[in-house]
């Protein structure tokens, strides 16, 4: 035990050197590492000061002399030794070209919790054994990793490949855009179905998986959009968690008289949702306000990008996420906010869990990586790449800020809502910022931005990199621990991290097809050396071997243990009485005839959630006999979640604080 | 009774100082304030022996003779009035409310002649917009300019009747943002309630803690941040009515933080009282607890609302005295929804207030005239005239005693309700003399009022102690267009047949106009008359009261952002 724990540690302190063995060894006097960021921006900078890596590995374990080859150009990928099986080892494997048996050796495994070295062996696709001296099948692919992060992979829980928009679709279709995933180190992708209104759920449900089963190179899920609201889509919700393997739909307060629902509707979609163990995503905007202030700029004579996000002003994120988190806490519902795009959204978030609501917040990479300053570009078309809803918040300090959330569990999980469009779409708002399509890109630099933002600044380790990039979106999503996690069992969906490798984010190499990228030009340290999912190697030496239509669809069953623990112990506590009191039998004052809706508003349109309409019971008809059967009981009751507070005070269990 | 009067050897309490002297008034008003003033003989003289003088309290949220589905609440602007001034209250402030479809003038008449028949003490009117159309922001309008109206509630709550969208809110605060009215808002989440209330009377609770059990106070909170968000983009200044949760008070003091100009109005009834009472055994003693927002069950709330009133995060009290008979309560007595919504506070909001928060050192005198008194007539702007004792002011005076107790009961208030909500509750501080226009209206416990004598006070509108924050940031609220050169790229096709965001409402809204078109009118270069570039101040029509700074990249200040 305490050898090997020591031997774990000598291990992890070998793994930087070993690194870096040979590096500028073809050239002592100059060595061709130049860091990047705010560490070291001049280019030459580093010279004759970086470190002899040679000199300090020379006497530690594992550094032999295959480890890398020459590195020549920090612009050349870095490349690991992958060795195909040979001789009599290839003969057993005949029938397999591809071998679906790898193993990866000497490798510092990152998860959530925790990073240890171990070797790895995988087979069909699925982790098979984790440890050292592993006894393997002959003729395995092996990969030496010499020590290098072992990470499970990226899962990107947001993005809208392909995504339907006036009868344009967006760029990256789900090939294009899982490519462009796989390439930067994320292995599952969770794509939002966006029915339009008036169509079924399941219709557009089975639409997407038509085209993300012809198209996915990695595997998926799907999240669904609730556009619209009336019985029909309650049963279809059913019938989806139930059936087809989706626990999380997502409401929007904004695009007023699209999209939108009302606080009554949500008030209802949560409590369907509650019921049937699912996540309440919302996509947070007061699109009454927004449709408001759209008006107002376009009056004043302002058409481009800028006046979308004038019109579409923090506080306004900020309030529909408090909204959301007031009803998803009446209804004792999980809330899960898509793109925290600001600080004062974020702000919300970070509250409400103080308090005890069972809330997560998702930044995208574009919240985290860039600004909305660029929303004043004299470029028109630059300027419009970055339009997206919420958008980019034009205070150059937000992405620090919400990295900084990130950090410390105030927001929980990232996505990309990858959702690109290319500038002669985007030209559609020409004339008009309302009519831009939204959407930025970020699924490929999600997790290189993530890493360069906050791990290399030492604002969060790499176990909770791993937490915030996978781990995370895999428990709320209840995937955990088959994704998200590198253990026995688990999909062999992993990642081997390089810390060091930087590159530049530009349009020009980057994988999604559309013209401009919002992270163009920046430097970022930390990318995806090797990407393995499904237990094949994606990527290697900086080559995409991805396959069209390989992806599967990975169903995901309700009741999430991560989300739904506490709002099984919630509801069990809910239990609400009425009071006991003898009947009034004083005067009665006469009422007009007309009786003024005064409050038991009957919302015009049927709602789904509602009972038929009871007559009102009366209190001392039906709840305090004593015998066991109540009248009422064939009524089903909703979900409670409130305690009756006796005189004196009451417990919140919605207010731990 | 004489109309002159002199007052000796007061201490007199403004909100800034206080400071021994006599008061000299005539004719209802005070003419001299001083040592060693020169007098008409005859004159009525009170020995104050170094008693506190102090304005005459301002209660700015009343409802007297509100008429409730064909009845009337029991206390009149007789009956409400009266209660006032044996509190120590020598102006209210009542909310006109028209019913839904109705014309706000009509029934601001009315209002205005109930009350002046009534009212025996001066009074102001609050008129709530409980619809909203051009009709109406006519009325608004004349309102304000001929009226003597500031103030307008509109209501977040009581779905499919007073309830107003986010849209009309925004509409609503805009235009009174450019005339210098107050936007009040009633905040609670009207939608999440009715949910609620269904919820709660399936389950068989009809009783009266089913009112605040489907009132929880999240709600209520909710619906003010969503006021202040609101209240912050039409750049108008924002007061929220019946402040009742600790959490609701939170969001005022967070947004006061941050800049925002909003007002926070906690009531009598939740400085002093809380919401556990709805569970009593007694029907009609729950029900005489219901109004909404609901006293909070949390029985430290009066506590910590006491302490922000004292801190000057919330900054006015009324009593939104609306009171109703256990018969007409009872209205309800099957379905607490049908329950009339109101409390008594009105006589015992001074007393309640200086024994809850002075004497236990919370806030000293001053800033108890300013709570009581002196914020209430500067957000009305009727300051100096009310709120203060200086020459040239109303004499609207309260000789106040420190050192008495008594204890509230309904057996001895002067509302005509059966129900107290204070009952029991033993109180330090009270009014000794009660002064209201030159005339001693209350002595040696003894009321001497007279219907009909309280006049209408008109309030102008903005009031500076809201709007020369507003005014100021208006003036750096213009928004500039990037001059960019014509998109000459490929567009793609695509059709209109989902309104990508641009909403249409469906409502005419009265604030709408022909969208202007860019390249129409910004961006020529020719030499015609449309502005180029960056327009000119002249150029700009006048905007609903624009309040965003154009961003350079980089950064920009965000004015409603202090921090």
């Amino acid at each position: 035990g305490a050898e090997k724990k020591k031997k774990t540690k000598q291990g992890a302190e070998t793994l930087m050197p070993a690194f870096f063995k040979s590096m500028g060894s073809d050239s002592p006097a100059r060595p061709r590492q130049k860091f990047c960021g705010m560490f070291c921006p001049v280019e030459g900078s580093s010279d004759s000061k970086t470190l002899d890596f040679d000199a300090l590995s020379a006497c530690r374990g594992r550094s032999d002399r295959r480890v890398i080859d020459r590195q020549t150009d920090i612009s050349q990928p870095r490349k690991v030794e992958i060795r195909e099986s040979t001789g009599k080892e290839a003969l057993q494997n005949l029938d397999d070209k591809r071998s679906d048996r790898l193993l990866i050796k000497g490798a510092k495994i990152v998860n959530d919790d925790q990073s240890f070295c171990a070797d790895i062996y995988m087979e069909d696709g699925v982790i098979k054994q984790i440890g050292e001296n592993l006894i393997v099948p002959g003729g395995v692919k092996t990969i030496d990793a010499h020590g290098r992060m072992l990470m499970p992979g990226g899962i990107d829980v947001h993005t809208r490949f392909q995504m339907p928009d006036r009868g344009m679709t967006s760029a990256d279709d789900f090939y294009q855009g899982t490519k462009a995933a796989l390439a930067g180190g994320t292995t599952m992708i969770i794509d939002h179905v966006v029915p339009e209104p008036g169509i079924s759920l399941i219709s557009a449900f089975e639409q997407w998986r038509e085209w993300a089963d012809s198209k996915s190179c990695c595997d998926y899920s799907l999240h669904v959009d609730i556009t619209e609201w009336h019985k029909g889509i309650q049963e279809e919700m059913e019938t989806l968690v139930k059936d087809h393997g989706v626990n999380s739909f997502l409401v929007y307060l904004a695009y007023k008289d699209v999209f939108q629902l009302t606080d009554a509707q949500v008030y209802e979609v949560f409590s369907v949702i509650r019921d049937l163990g699912a996540i309440a995503q919302v996509h947070a905007e007061n699109g009454d306000i927004v449709a408001e202030e759209q008006r107002r700029i376009l009056e004043q004579g302002i058409t481009g990008p800028e006046g979308h996000v004038l019109s579409h002003p923090e506080e306004v994120e900020a309030e529909a996420v408090n909204r959301s988190v007031t009803v998803a806490n009446q209804t004792n519902c999980p809330l899960y906010v898509t793109k925290v795009m600001s600080k004062s959204a974020a702000d919300v978030i970070a509250q409400a869990r103080k308090k005890g609501t069972v809330v997560y917040g998702e930044p995208i990479t574009a919240s985290l990586g860039t600004d909305g300053s660029h929303y004043w570009s004299k470029n028109w078309a630059k300027a419009a790449a970055y339009v997206t809803s919420p958008p980019l918040s034009p205070d150059p300090t937000t992405p620090d800020y919400l990295n900084s959330l990130l950090s410390c569990g105030d927001l929980q999980v990232t996505g990309s809502a990858h959702c690109p469009f290319n500038t002669a779409q985007r030209a559609v708002g020409k004339d008009d910022f309302s009519l831009i399509p939204e959407g930025v890109n970020g699924t490929e630099e999600r997790m290189s931005i993530i890493w360069d933002k906050c791990v290399v600044t030492g604002k969060m380790d790499e176990n909770q990199f791993v937490a915030v990039t996978s781990t995370n979106a895999a428990k709320i999503f209840n995937l955990y621990p088959r994704k998200g996690r590198i253990a026995v069992g688990s999909d062999a969906d992993l990642v081997l991290w390089d810390p060091d490798v930087t590159k530049i984010i530009s349009a020009k190499s980057h994988n999604s097809t559309v013209e401009y990228n919002i992270f163009e030009g920046t430097e970022v340290r930390g990318g995806p050396l090797v990407v393995i999912s499904q237990g094949k190697i994606v990527l290697e030496e900086g080559n995409l071997h991805t396959t069209e239509g390989s992806g599967r669809y990975v169903a995901r069953k309700p009741f999430s243990d991560y989300v739904y623990k506490r709002i099984k112990a919630r509801s069990r506590l809910a239990e609400l009485r009425g009071v006991p009191r003898g009947l009034y039998d004083g005067p009665v004052c006469e009422v007009s005839v007309t009786p003024k809706t005064m409050t038991p508003a009957s919302s015009a349109k049927t709602s789904p959630a509602k009972q038929p309409n009871q007559p009102v019971r009366n209190l001392h008809q039906s709840g305090f006999s004593l015998s066991g059967a109540q009248i009422d009981d064939n009524v089903p009751r909703r979900n409670t979640q409130r305690i009756v507070a006796p005189p004196g005070g009451r417990a919140n269990i919605t207010s731990l604080g | 009774m004489s109309d002159r009067l002199l007052i000796k050897g007061g201490r007199i309490v403004n909100d800034d100082q206080s400071f021994h002297a006599d008061i000299y008034m005539e004719d209802g008003l005070i003419k001299q304030i001083g040592d060693n003033l020169i007098v008409p003989g005859g004159v009525k003289t009170i020995e104050a022996q170094g008693k506190m003088v102090i304005p005459g309290g301002i209660d700015i949220h009343t409802h007297f003779q509100m008429p409730y589905r064909g009845t009337t609440t029991v206390d009149d602007f007789t009956q409400g009035s009266k209660a006032a001034l044996a509190g120590g209250t020598t102006m209210i402030v009542d909310h006109v409310i028209p019913e839904p479809g109705s014309s706000l003038m009509e029934a601001y008449d009315q209002w205005r002649q109930w009350a002046d028949e009534k009212a025996c003490c001066d009074y102001s009117l609050h008129v709530d917009i409980t619809h909203w159309n051009d009709s109406v922001k006519q009325e608004v309008d004349n309102l304000i300019k001929e009226k003597g109206v500031n103030s307008f509630q509109v209501y977040m709550a009581y779905k499919d009747y007073y309830q107003m969208s986010n849209s009309e809110l925004y509409e609503v605060f805009t235009f009174l943002a450019e005339r210098g009215g107050i936007a009040q808002v009633h905040a609670e989440n009207g939608e999440i309630i009715a949910e609620e209330q269904a919820r709660m009377l399936q389950m068989g609770i009809t009783g009266p803690e089913g009112h605040v059990l489907s009132r929880p106070e999240e709600l209520e909170a909710e619906a003010v941040f969503r006021a202040i968000t609101i209240a912050s983009q039409t750049n108008c200044p924002l007061y929220v009515t019946r402040v009742m949760s600790k959490s609701a008070a939170d969001i005022i003091s967070q947004a006061r933080k941050r800049g925002n100009v909003v007002f926070g109005e906690p009531i009598t009834a939740s400085l002093g009282t809380d919401g556990t009472h709805y569970w009593s055994k007694n029907w009609a003693k729950a029900a005489s607890f219901v109004t909404s927002p609901p006293l909070s069950p949390d029985p430290t709330t009066p506590d910590y609302l006491n302490t922000l009133l004292s801190s000057g995060d919330l900054s006015v009290t009324g009593s939104a005295h609306c009171t109703f008979s256990v018969a007409q309560k009872a209205i309800g007595k099957d379905d607490f929804t049908q329950i009339p919504e109101g409390v008594n506070g009105v006589e015992e909001r001074m007393v309640l207030i200086w024994d809850k928060a002075v004497t236990t050192g919370k806030m000293d005198e001053n800033m108890f005239v300013a709570v009581t008194s002196t914020n209430a007539a500067k957000i009305l702007n009727l300051y100096p005239r009310k709120g203060r004792i200086a020459v040239g002011s109303d004499a609207d005076l309260v000789i106040w005693d420190t050192d008495s107790i008594r204890t509230i009961t309904a057996k001895t208030h002067n509302s005509a309700a059966e129900y107290n909500v204070f009952e029991g509750m033993e109180l330090r501080g009270a009014p000794l003399v009660v002064i209201c226009q030159g005339k001693i209206v209350l002595e040696d416990g003894n009321l001497h009022v007279t219907s009909g004598v309280g006049r209408f006070i008109p309030c102008s509108p903005f009031p500076d102690f809201a709007y020369k924050r507003v005014k100021a940031r208006k003036q750096l609220a213009v928004l500039r267009a990037v001059p960019r050169g014509m998109y000459d790229g490929p567009v793609s096709e695509f059709s209109m047949s989902r309104g990508g965001t641009p909403s249409a409402s469906a409502r005419t809204s009265p604030t709408k106009q022909p969208v202007r078109n860019l390249h129409q009118s910004g961006f020529s270069l020719a030499g015609n008359p449309a502005p180029c570039g960056p327009p000119t101040p002249d150029d700009i029509p006048i905007r609903p009261a624009g309040r965003r700074i154009v961003v350079p990249p980089g950064g920009r200040s965000n004015i409603t952002s202090l921090s």
